[in-house]
C-alpha cells in the first residue's frame, strides 16, 4: 500500500509539473518592442538600428526620450510640397424619359479640381478651382457668378485671426449654417439646384459667395456676421438644362422659354447681410439667425418685362440641435419677411412665410451595423393667404397655404465602409409629389471612387415644386480620382 | 495509508487548478499585486489619459481579406476635462473622466481636410461632429453605436476613445511574469458583439500589450496588439499597434509619430470655431 501511495503521489506530482510547465509556457503574449526587459523577444529587423534601443520601462529620468518620426514624414509628395490637392471627375447622366424641351442627356462633363491651401505667417490662403469641359453647356465663356464656362472658381479667400477672439475670412467662400439635412431655412447662402438635380457631387449644391465673414467668440455667445457686397443668387432652374413649370405659359417649359431675370447687381447697393448668434450648451447647439437681402431664387416677376425678379427679403429664425432619445434631434424655424409685399396682395411678389423644420437621426444598430435613418418634417406656411388668393390672376395655379414635406434618409455602409448606399426621399403630402435621390458610392481604393445614382421626380400635378421636374428624372454614373 | 493517499491527491488536485489557486493566492497574499479595480484604473489611465493632453500623428494601414491595403493619415488631439466641481484646471494622476478629441484627416484624398470632433462623456452618448470643408458643413453624427468601425478600419470608435470601465465586470484571472491578465465581461451582453475579452496588462507600465475578444461560442475572433512602445515625455506610449479581425479577415496597423504630451491645448480648440478654422499651432 505504501508503495502504491508513493507511486501515485509521484505520478500525480509529475502530472502537476507537466501541467504547470504547460501553463508556464502560456504566460501570455511576448512583450512588444519597448517593453521588453533583457532576454525579451528579438526585435524586428531594422527597427533597432533606426530608433535606437528602447528605453527600459519605468525609467524615471527623462534624459533621452525617444521620439518616433518614422511614419509619414520624409517622403512628402510633390502635391504636398505645393500644397496642392484635388480630384479629376467624369460623369454622365441621361433622362429616363423624353423631355420635349430638353436634351436627352442630363449630364456629360469632366472636371479637374485643384485646391491649394497655404499658410503665410498668420494668414491662410485658399484657392479651389474647377476646370471643366461640360458637353451640355451652350457656351464656354466664363461667368464666375453662374459657374458657367470652362472654369468655376469655388473658393479664393484669405483668413486670419486679428484678435484671439476673432476670425476673419475675405473672398470667395462656401458658407453653410443651420440644422436641416438638404433642407435650408436660415441658410440663405447661394445654392446650385441645377447641379443638385443633375447628379453632380453633393458638394456642388453649395454655390460660392463673395463675402467677408467676421466671427467673434466670447464666453457668452459666438457671433458670425457675413457681408456680401453684391447679391449672390442661387443657381436656379432656368429651363436651359432642366424643364420647369412656366406659370405664364401655363405649361412645362424648357429651352423654348428660358427664364430671363433681373438680378440685383449693384455693388454695395444690392448687398446682403447675414448674422448668426450661437452657443453650445453642454452639447446642445442653440442659434439665432438674421438675414437681410433678397429672395435667393426668383421670388417675383416684373409684370411689364416678364422677367423674374428677386424682391427684398429679411429672415429671422432660430434653431437647436443635440442628443435626443438615442439619436440627434434638431428643430429650426424662420420667418420670411417679404418686404416688398408685406400685405400679401401683390401677385408679382412672393408672400411672407413662416418655415419650420423638425428632424431626427439615429443609427439602427439593432437592425444592422452602419445603418442610419434620418427623418424630417418641413413646413412652409404662406402668410396673408386670403390676400394672396384674392389677388391671384385668373387661370394661375393656386398654391396651398401650407406646404408639408417629409424627408427620409437611409444610409448603409458595407465592405469596410467602402461601399455606401443611400436613398434620400422628399415627399410632400400637400403637393402630392416626390423627389428621390438614390446613390451608390464605392471607393475602389484610396484614389478611385465610382458613383452612380438617380434623381427621380413624380407628382400628381406638373405645377408643384417637385412635380414640375418629372420629365427631368435622370440616372447618372461617374468616376473620380482623388489626389 | 489511505489518508496519506488522500492528502497527496488533494495536493495534486490543488496543482491541477493552477490558475484559480495561483491567482487567488497571489492577489491575496502578495503585496506586489494590486487589486482588480486598481489594475483596471491604472490600465485605463495608461491607455487613454497619459499627460494632461496629447497629440499624435497617425498613419493607418487597413488590409482587407484579399490583401488590398488602404491608408489613412490623421492628426489626433486630446484634451481631458478637469475633475467635476473642481476649479483646478489640471487633473491628477488618477483622472479617468470626460475627454475631447479633435481628429484632422489628411489622407486619403476624399477625406482630406475633414475634421472630426468628439466630446466623450462617461454618463451619456458621446457628442460627435464632422466638418466637411467642401460644403462648409458642420454635421452632427448620431453616435449611439460605439462598436462600429472607425474610418473603415478594424478598430472601433470605442477602441480609439476608450471603453468605459463600468460597462464590464473585471476579473484578474492570471498573473504571469510580465502580465496581469484581466477578463472583462460586459454587464449588458446585448449591447456588444463579444462575450468577453481578455487583456494582457504589462505589470510595470500598465500598458495593454494584447487584448483578445471572444464571441458567444468562446471563439477568439479579434485581437489587439501593442507592437511597439516608446517612452515619450516620460510616458510609456504605444507607437505601433494592430487590430486583427478574423471574422472579416481585415487587419489594421496604426503607427503613431510626432507624439507629444502636456501641450496646454486650450479647450476652445475642441469647438466649432476650430473645425472651420484649423488650429495650426497644434496640428503641425
Amino acid at each position: 500500500m505504501r508503495k502504491i501511495s508513493v507511486i501515485a503521489t509521484a505520478a500525480l506530482m509529475a502530472m502537476a509539473m507537466c501541467i504547470g510547465a504547460a501553463w508556464a509556457a502560456d504566460e501570455g503574449p511576448s512583450l512588444p518592442t519597448g517593453l521588453g526587459d533583457s532576454g525579451g523577444p528579438a526585435l524586428p529587423g531594422g527597427l533597432e538600428e533606426e530608433s535606437g534601443p528602447p528605453l527600459p520601462i519605468g525609467m524615471e529620468g527623462e534624459a533621452t526620450p525617444t521620439k518616433s518620426e518614422a511614419a509619414g514624414s520624409g517622403k512628402r509628395k510633390l502635391s504636398e510640397v505645393l500644397g496642392l490637392s484635388g480630384f479629376w471627375d467624369i460623369r454622365a447622366g441621361i433622362r429616363t424619359q423624353r423631355d420635349r424641351h430638353e436634351q436627352q442627356a442630363s449630364l456629360a462633363e469632366t472636371r479637374l479640381q485643384l485646391e491649394s491651401q497655404k499658410r503665410i505667417g498668420p494668414v491662410t490662403s485658399k484657392v479651389v478651382t474647377d476646370f471643366l469641359y461640360d458637353g451640355l453647356a451652350d457656351s464656354r465663356k466664363i461667368d464666375l457668378e453662374t459657374g458657367q464656362g470652362w472654369m468655376d472658381l469655388r473658393e479664393a479667400n484669405i483668413s486670419w485671426s486679428p484678435f484671439s477672439f476673432a476670425d476673419v475670412k475675405v473672398g470667395r467662400q462656401i458658407l453653410t449654417w443651420g440644422t436641416g439635412d438638404l433642407v435650408f431655412i436660415n441658410d440663405l447662402f447661394p445654392k446650385d439646384y441645377v447641379s443638385f438635380f443633375a447628379g453632380r457631387d453633393e458638394a456642388y449644391l453649395k454655390a460660392p459667395s463673395d463675402a467677408i465673414k467676421t466671427s467673434i467668440f466670447t464666453d457668452a455667445v459666438n457671433v458670425d456676421i457675413i457681408y456680401t457686397p453684391v447679391f449672390d443668387s442661387d443657381r436656379y432652374i432656368t429651363g436651359r438644362r432642366m424643364s420647369y413649370y412656366n406659370a405664364m405659359l401655363g405649361e412645362a417649359a424648357g429651352r423654348n422659354a428660358i427664364m430671363q431675370a433681373d438680378v440685383p447687381n449693384e455693388w454695395f447697393n444690392d448687398s446682403e447681410w447675414a448674422a448668426r448668434v450661437y452657443r453650445n450648451v453642454s452639447g446642445y447647439e442653440l442659434a439665432a439667425y438674421g438675414y437681410w437681402g433678397y429672395w435667393k431664387s426668383p421670388g417675383g416677376m416684373d409684370a411689364a418685362t416678364g422677367k423674374a425678379t428677386f424682391p427684398r427679403l429679411s429672415v429671422y429664425g432660430a434653431s437647436a440641435r443635440g442628443q435626443f432619445a438615442r439619436g440627434i434631434g434638431n428643430v429650426e424655424a424662420g420667418y420670411y419677411d417679404s418686404r416688398e409685399d408685406r400685405a400679401g396682395g401683390d401677385p408679382n411678389v412672393s408672400n411672407s412665410e413662416f418655415r419650420f423644420l423638425l428632424g431626427y437621426e439615429q443609427d439602427l444598430k439593432q437592425i444592422s451595423r452602419d445603418l442610419t435613418i434620418g427623418m424630417q418634417y418641413y413646413l412652409e406656411w404662406m402668410q396673408d393667404y386670403d390676400a394672396y388668393r384674392s389677388a391671384l390672376p385668373a387661370g394661375m395655379p393656386e398654391a396651398d397655404e401650407y406646404r408639408h414635406v417629409v424627408t427620409l434618409r437611409l444610409t448603409k455602409l458595407l465592405m469596410n465602409q467602402n461601399l455606401r448606399l443611400s436613398v434620400f426621399t422628399f415627399y410632400s403630402p400637400s403637393d402630392g409629389d416626390v423627389y428621390m435621390r438614390p446613390n451608390l458610392s464605392y471607393k475602389m481604393n484610396d484614389h478611385w471612387t465610382f458613383v452612380a445614382g438617380g434623381n427621380v421626380f413624380f407628382g400628381e400635378s406638373e405645377e408643384t415644386f417637385f412635380g414640375q421636374f418629372a420629365d427631368n428624372t435622370n440616372v447618372y454614373c461617374g468616376l473620380r480620382y482623388g489626389f | 495509508m489511505f489518508s496519506k493517499l488522500t492528502v497527496a491527491l488533494t495536493l495534486a488536485a490543488a496543482f491541477l487548478m493552477p490558475s484559480a489557486a495561483f491567482a487567488a493566492d497571489e492577489a491575496a497574499a502578495s503585496p506586489a499585486v494590486p487589486g482588480v479595480d486598481e489594475i483596471v484604473n491604472m490600465t485605463n489611465q495608461a491607455s487613454y489619459y497619459q499627460g494632461s493632453d496629447g497629440r499624435a500623428k497617425v498613419h493607418m494601414t487597413i488590409t482587407d481579406e484579399q490583401g488590398r491595403a488602404r491608408e489613412r493619415e490623421f492628426v489626433i488631439l486630446r484634451w481631458d476635462a478637469p475633475e467635476a466641481g473642481s476649479d483646478v484646471a489640471k487633473k491628477d494622476q488618477t483622472f479617468t473622466g470626460g475627454q475631447k478629441f479633435y481628429v484632422y484627416f489628411e489622407r486619403p484624398a476624399d477625406v482630406n481636410k475633414m475634421a472630426f470632433l468628439v466630446w466623450k462623456h462617461l454618463d451619456k452618448s458621446d457628442d460627435r461632429w464632422l466638418y466637411l470643408p467642401a460644403l462648409d458643413l458642420v454635421k452632427r453624427i448620431a453616435a449611439s453605436d460605439k462598436r462600429t468601425s472607425f474610418v473603415g478600419s478594424s478598430f472601433f470608435y470605442e477602441d480609439v476613445s476608450g471603453r468605459h470601465i463600468d460597462e464590464d465586470t473585471h476579473e484578474l484571472v492570471k498573473v504571469t511574469g510580465d502580465y496581469y491578465v484581466l477578463k472583462n465581461t460586459p454587464k449588458d451582453p446585448d449591447s456588444v458583439e463579444f462575450a468577453y475579452y481578455e487583456m494582457y496588462v504589462h505589470k510595470k507600465t500598465f500598458v495593454v500589450v494584447e487584448t483578445d475578444y471572444y464571441d458567444k461560442q468562446g471563439q477568439k475572433y479579434r485581437t489587439y496588439k501593442a507592437e511597439k512602445v516608446e517612452t515619450i515625455d516620460g510616458y510609456p506610449t504605444v507607437t505601433k499597434s494592430s487590430m486583427t479581425d478574423t471574422k472579416n479577415g481585415s487587419k489594421t496597423e496604426m503607427d503613431y509619430s510626432e507624439v507629444k504630451y502636456n501641450l496646454d491645448i486650450p479647450e476652445d480648440v475642441f469647438t466649432e470655431r476650430y473645425l472651420r478654422q484649423l488650429p495650426y499651432e497644434f496640428l503641425r
